[in-house]
């Protein structure tokens, strides 16, 4: 499938036209549509750093795979784990259809040049951990991911569509996880409560800066790629959270954290900005032993992506 | 958020939010040496239903496509029965989706049952 390119000028105009009517329309883009390069680009920059998030995603979470406390938890975890690989692969795809290619993105996830999300930069120190991904960042993933099985590219939603249907699975299990560990000795309710202490801010962060620091938000909003504000989807964020916690039992860590009867959602404060960003830069605990990691995984399968492709010529 | 870091981030990543400035999206900057070639995957999704086309994916040959569909499409009984093919040996009606191809369908109105005033007291119809 192959992308058209920006038509004469004169033909533009009436392109411009089409493309504008779909949008107005709510309907959806399709891959040999004209479409503005602005548009192309900005899908390609979101479904790649997407996928590039669910692909890095793996590896927190997998590194507790060998140490789970039962056959139940290990098969559930690697199930989970596997599921955020399909999730990378179906936005790799996505990616495809506009025209980019799959050893490029996977070039510029390892040289750095395209990220993915900051929340995968922070360590896996308990096991615990497993529980309050399954429970935080999944849970913001899915408050970011519902809005976007409406998106107007369509390739792009109906990959986010499969997704939020596994979201669900991933949640649940992290949240009963934790629920288990609440109902054991002190100590494990102690883990649970330091592990949350240390993904809340993180998870916040997910959603992106305040709307004001945000100045793509509105044309991707316009162009219906992107659904909601980054505060919006806080907020959402937040309001759902807080009554899981009461009934887990565990303190959210944030004093500023109360209902607000006026606004009939919650207040709460802000995370550290200058963390985030630093973690994005690559200062994070983890960056660079994630990207390490996946590089080593790539060059390492160079010779089985080889010898399969040896082994189809001789069949062909 | 400090004015020296102009930089927009948006919870575009489904995971987490991710910068939106100085990330490159040119394609093509470097060939795609030695990958394996794209395949269409289509499941049909219990007997009695059509194949439909769920994405597409990469593979050495076509029975490796068929094993990768299975692992990356139908990990929970999505599907009784796979297809995959080559994506390059797909001929599609045209490059914009909306064509004089299909114009031909527009004013035969006719072809549709609406077209036809019944009264409402025939039964059955
Ligand atoms: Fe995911
Ligand atoms: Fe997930």
């Amino acid at each position: 499938m192959t992308v058209t390119d920006p038509a004469p000028d004169a033909a533009a105009a009436e392109l411009q036209e089409q493309f504008d009517a779909v949008i107005a329309r709510h309907d959806r883009v399709e891959p040999r549509d004209w479409m503005p390069e602005k548009y192309r680009a900005t899908l390609v920059r979101q479904i790649a750093q997407h996928a590039h998030s669910e692909i890095i995603g793996m590896q927190p979470e997998g590194n507790w795979i060998t140490r789970a406390p039962s056959l139940r938890r290990k098969a559930t975890l690697l199930a989970k784990v596997q599921d955020e690989a399909g999730h990378g692969l179906y936005l790799y795809s996505a990616a495809e259809t506009l025209g980019a290619s799959r050893g490029e993105l996977t070039e510029k996830l390892i040289s750095g040049k395209q990220k993915y999300s900051s929340i995968f930069n922070y360590p896996t120190l308990s096991y615990a951990d497993v529980g309050t991904i399954g429970w935080l960042v999944d849970g913001a993933a899915i408050c970011n991911q519902v809005p976007l099985c409406r998106t107007s590219y369509g390739p792009y939603g109906r990959s986010m569509i499969r997704i939020c249907k596994e979201e669900s699975f991933h949640q649940r299990q992290g949240y009963e996880l934790l629920m288990t560990m609440m109902r054991g000795t002190d100590e494990q309710r102690a883990m649970v409560q330091e592990s949350v202490d240390r993904f809340w801010w993180p998870a916040l962060m997910m959603f992106g800066p305040p709307d004001a620091d945000s100045p793509n938000t509105a044309q991707s909003m316009a162009w219906g790629i992107k659904r909601d504000t980054n505060d919006d989807l806080r907020q959402k964020f937040v309001d759902m959270s807080v009554p899981q916690a009461e009934r887990l039992g565990v303190t959210l860590p944030d004093p500023d954290l109360r209902w607000n009867a006026e606004r009939g959602a919650h207040d709460f404060g802000q995370p550290d900005w200058d963390e985030f960003m630093a973690v994005v830069k690559g200062g994070g605990p983890c960056n660079a032993e994630r990207i390490a990691h996946r590089k080593r995984a790539h060059d390492d399968g160079a010779w089985v992506r080889e010898a399969a492709s040896a082994f189809a010529a001789k069949g062909a | 958020m400090p004015d020296s870091q102009p930089e927009d981030f948006a919870a575009d990543g489904g995971h987490g939010a991710v910068p939106l400035d100085g990330v490159p999206t040119a394609l093509g900057e470097q060939p795609p040496s030695g990958e394996w070639p794209l395949y269409e995957v289509f499941v049909r999704g219990k007997r009695g239903l059509n194949h439909v086309h769920v994405g597409s994916l990469h593979a050495a040959d076509d029975t490796m496509a068929v094993h990768h569909a299975r692992d990356v499409y139908t990990r929970r009984n999505e599907g009784v029965s796979i297809w995959v093919v080559r994506a390059d040996a797909i001929t599609a009606s045209s490059p914009d989706e909306k064509d004089p191809m299909f114009a031909p369908a527009g004013d035969k109105v006719y072809r549709h049952p609406t077209f036809y005033d019944i009264p409402d007291d025939v039964p059955h119809m």
